[in-house]
């Protein structure tokens, strides 16, 4: 807790609430003022939280990172831009927190789906905004959650209505150009009964330090389908806050695939709640080089009985960086018959490279099957060995086994176009030569 | 083509191979038995370039070159193959892949192109019928959730498509039934040629069954103890290792 650094992002918020969307909503007012108390009184969340043991977010502190004001997007390359948006997708772009029109692709919706600005939303559907807004993400969770709702100046906002199947993707692209920027996003998307829609939040930013905020609320209706894939790609100087909080209801799917490529410092929360025989999937992969700090947090509460649940993170850590994964399933009394798998697997390539992993069963229910399991360890020679006396080379041989730990995730995803711009990522983080696709 | 010269072979302080000789030429057959623990997989370890493994004393030689100095990977493509008696799996690279780089790393070092696709693929389906094999393995990950007889057949599989000059087999008859030990051993005879040997290091007298040596060595206590023949592998699955071992002493 360090309520003095608080209060100089409390000061600032003084100056900027002014051009915070939903200004003239009264409901909404109320909720920002109680989000900004709530943050005042307990600044960024610190390593004493038994949930923020091993990420110690101090380097926010220390700089004031400042909301851009400014919503000119001209310097957005847009190569770069391109680069990272996917084709035959309805594009949302977020420069520094803010919507922009221009750089969006949204033409072509059908009538009763709504994909938009939540700065559009909020002005279009505010009651429904209202229904939803930390609805899933709670405030005494930690106080990123409070600063988010007080701080959001844009995000996705996406409804599918009943029996409706999107079969585009959708993509949030989120993009911070600023330095010492500060990009705070809150995105919504509810999925009612039985529709089916599959969205991609991406990070992205310049080579400066920045910050990105982001809380996704995903709402998954009964006998509902939701795939939410996350590609952060944030720069080697940023810090990065990303939570998803998912709510599902009766029968409802929700997949998620997570990938942690970037940042300084960055710090993802996936957190689940499961009704009555609803099934998720967790994913996640996190690379991480030089001094970079991946933490993964993820949380499955079985609530109800006959839910599935489904976990496997890996990571492969080289030079000094670190890798945290704290996973927790929760099995109510009431979540008879639940049936879940967490797993965790950890690839170190050097003597400095760190990995503090956490996988924690609360089992209040009595009738349950629920399995866990935890790997840490470095290459195996005697694979190595194995590709060598088959011709490869002790470094190809390191390489390839290495990717192909890797790969396991990447194949997980089935849309093509998404699944190969991944892979681009993925291949970009392996810079050793001969390192290929054909290996797969 | 191979020349072993008095080798001795510690793994940390302990001797485990204490002066073995051995010339074999191209075209031959030589089988290794001996008991659990004589140095049978130690020698055909330390032949390969298997980390883990002092070299103490001795010489071998491959094609006038000295192979303890080449790393594994230069063995394997200058015709050095070893069949393993585990073969490891190795998830996410698939097992077409790795017989396409191995052949070609190869074709490199001899200073050819490399294989068309077409060929390779006839090349490489040609092989998996002559080893009965399903073609799905070839698209599989190495090894991956394949039974002990499939690991072994992909183990001639690969040395089929690879043509090396010296076969290692460590301990290739065990885990098989009877077919497979059949399939298995069709596929090394039609790989048997006059510029291509073969150490079968074995446990079991029954593989000589199917593949006849033209020598047999017994290995015990880091030794050879006796060569002969192939009745000596008759001779020993009568009698057992004791005799020998006894002699020896």
């Amino acid at each position: 807790m360090n309520t003095a650094t608080a209060s100089r992002y409390t000061a600032e918020y003084q100056t900027i609430v002014f051009a915070l969307p939903g200004q003239a909503l009264p409901w909404l007012k109320a909720f920002r003022s109680e989000a900004v108390a709530q943050f005042s009184a307990h600044g960024f969340p610190s390593p004493r939280e038994e949930e923020w043991r091993y990420t110690n977010v101090s380097g926010i502190e220390k700089k004031l990172f400042s909301p851009s004001l400014d919503l000119t997007v001209s310097d957005v390359d847009a190569e770069w831009l391109k680069s990272h948006q996917l084709e035959n997708a309805w594009v949302l772009v977020l420069v520094n927190g803010h919507f922009s029109a221009e750089l969006s692709v949204l033409d072509g919706l059908p009538e009763a789906v709504s994909v938009m600005s939540m700065a559009d939303a909020l002005a279009k559907q505010p009651s429904n905004v209202e229904k939803y807004l930390g609805a899933a993400a709670n405030h005494s969770e930690h106080s990123f959650i409070a600063f988010n709702t007080a701080w959001f100046s844009d995000g996705l906002f996406v409804h599918v209505p009943a029996k409706l199947v999107l079969d585009r993707l959708i993509q949030v692209l989120h993009i911070v150009t600023g330095v010492d920027a500060m990009a705070t996003t809150r995105n919504i998307i509810i999925a009612d009964e039985m529709a089916d829609v599959k969205v991609i939040e991406t990070y992205v930013g310049n080579d400066s330090a920045y910050l990105t905020a982001a809380v996704t609320e995903v709402f998954v209706g009964q006998n509902a389908d939701v795939t939410l894939y996350k590609m952060q790609c944030e720069s080697e100087k940023a810090y990065h806050f990303g939570g998803s909080y998912i709510k599902q209801a009766r029968d409802a799917r929700f997949t998620h695939h997570n990938f942690a490529f970037g940042g300084l410092l960055a710090r993802s929360d996936i957190h689940v709640d499961l009704d009555h025989a609803s099934e998720c999937e967790l994913n996640g992969l996190y690379l991480g080089i030089k001094r970079q700090h991946i933490d993964n947090h993820t949380r499955i509460n079985h609530l109800k009985p006959h839910a599935i649940s489904r976990e496997l993170y890996k990571g492969v850590l080289d030079d000094r960086a670190r890798g945290v994964f704290q996973g927790r399933v929760i099995v109510a009394v009431d979540a008879q018959k639940t049936d879940s798998q967490m797993n965790n697997r950890n690839l170190l390539l050097s003597d400095d490279a760190e990995v503090d992993t956490k996988p924690q069963l609360e089992i209040y229910a009595d009738d349950v099957k629920c399995a866990h399991g935890v790997t840490v360890g470095q290459l195996d020679e005697k694979s190595i060995f194995y590709l060598q006396s088959r011709c490869v080379d002790e470094e190809t041989a390191r390489n390839m086994l290495t990717f192909a730990f890797a790969n396991e995730m990447v194949d997980k995803i089935k849309i093509k176009s998404l699944h190969d711009k991944v892979l681009e990522q993925v291949l970009a983080r392996f810079p050793q030569e001969g390192v290929n696709k054909e290996w797969l | 083509m191979l020349s072993i010269k008095n080798l001795h072979v510690s793994v940390g302080d302990k001797p485990i191979l204490k002066g073995i000789n051995l010339e074999i030429k191209a075209g031959e057959i030589h089988a290794i038995m001996g008991p659990n623990g004589s140095g049978k997989s130690t020698l055909s370890h330390v032949l390969s370039g298997k980390g883990g493994y002092t070299v103490t004393q001795g010489s071998v030689t491959y094609q006038d070159k000295n192979l303890l100095e080449m790393a594994p990977e230069i063995r394997a493509r200058e015709g050095v193959f070893l069949a393993f008696q585990y073969p490891v799996e190795i998830p996410g690279v698939s097992n077409i892949y790795l017989l396409k780089a191995a052949l070609n790393s190869i074709r490199k070092h001899n200073g050819q192109p490399e294989v068309d696709a077409m060929d390779f693929l006839t090349l490489v389906k040609d092989k998996v019928r002559l080893l009965e094999m399903d073609e799905k393995f070839l698209y599989r990950a190495v090894n991956e959730g394949f039974s002990g007889g499939e690991k072994k057949r992909n183990e001639i599989l690969q040395m089929a498509i690879l043509e090396p000059k010296l076969c290692i087999m460590d301990e290739t008859d065990s885990g098989l039934d009877i077919d497979a030990l059949k399939i298995v051993s069709e596929g090394v005879n039609s790989l048997r040629s006059p510029d291509r040997a073969f150490v079968m290091v074995t446990h079991y007298q029954r593989l000589l069954d199917y593949i006849k040596p033209d020598f047999v060595h017994v290995l015990a206590h880091g030794q050879i103890v006796k060569s002969g023949g192939a009745d000596l592998a008759l001779e020993l699955e009568e009698k057992g290792y004791s005799w020998v071992e006894e002699a020896a002493a």
